[in-house]
């Protein structure tokens, strides 16, 4: 392993997660006439890869968990898709914290292209050394 | 050879270079939870170079791990200051180290070419 697939498998999980963030923030207010069909919000969970040869470590998406929280249940009969009891169940998505997610995943991937720029910068220099 | 040529650069650039790789691994384990940064103490690793040991036993002798200034709730020790820092530090070092080396070869090949 090198840098290079260090950095491309880092910058393929911050997408992953910024993916995962886009659905939750997609499915934000979506309601289903039940609670088990209503949508979870989706989180992506890292875990470290080492390459014992070169000591580095890249990432890699450990899994991808369903969040546990209960949807919010609403009363409003008028709604097509509100079950027997009028009631219907919205997706228990955290706007705020998908922003953050977002926003933090970016910045990571941010500076893992900068890393990956220098680097690619200084491997060039020494290859044209004459 | 080129240890005769270059003297402590050839294994200084070396050393540079694996510390980078180290940084750029912190970096991309900037999401992980649990994971520990590591970080090459180069000082300790050319001294231990120059006491004998080759630049792979040199590095992983001279491997930290980073003590954080605020330990996160999820036991990732990655701060991006710091390690943006690290890596802005050891690449200046390396491009020193490779004007070194250069400056070396420019100097060989004066003397190969005579003018």
């Amino acid at each position: 392993m090198n840098l290079f697939d260090v950095a491309q498998r880092a910058m393929s999980a911050q997408l992953v997660r910024m993916n995962a963030a886009a659905s939750n923030l997609a499915n934000a207010g979506s309601v289903t006439g039940s609670e088990g069909e209503a949508y979870r919000p989706m989180r992506p969970v890292f875990a470290e890869e080492l390459d014992q040869s070169t000591g580095l470590a890249t990432v890699r998406v450990a899994g991808v968990y369903r969040s546990e929280a209960t949807p919010e249940k609403r009363y409003d009969p008028g709604n097509p898709l509100a079950d027997a009891e009028g009631n219907v169940f919205e997706a228990p998505v955290d706007e705020n914290a998908e922003m953050v997610e977002m926003l933090e995943s970016a910045r990571q991937y941010q500076n893992m292209v900068e890393a990956l720029q220098t680097a690619k910068q200084l491997m060039l220099e020494t290859m044209r050394m004459k | 050879m080129s240890e005769s040529i270059f003297g402590i650069h050839a294994a200084a650039l070396e050393l540079r270079s694996q510390r980078m790789g180290l940084i750029a691994s912190n970096i991309a384990n900037a999401g992980t939870p649990g994971y520990k940064a590591r970080d090459i103490d180069f000082a300790a690793a050319l001294k231990a170079h120059m006491g004998g040991a080759n630049t792979d036993g040199a590095a992983s002798t001279a491997t930290r791990y980073r003590v954080p200034v605020m330990p996160s709730l999820d036991g990732n020790t990655v701060e991006m200051a710091t390690e943006q820092t690290a890596f802005a530090e050891n690449a200046v070092g390396y491009s020193a180290t490779l004007s070194f080396i250069r400056g070396r070869i420019d100097t060989l090949s004066r003397a190969m070419k005579g003018d």
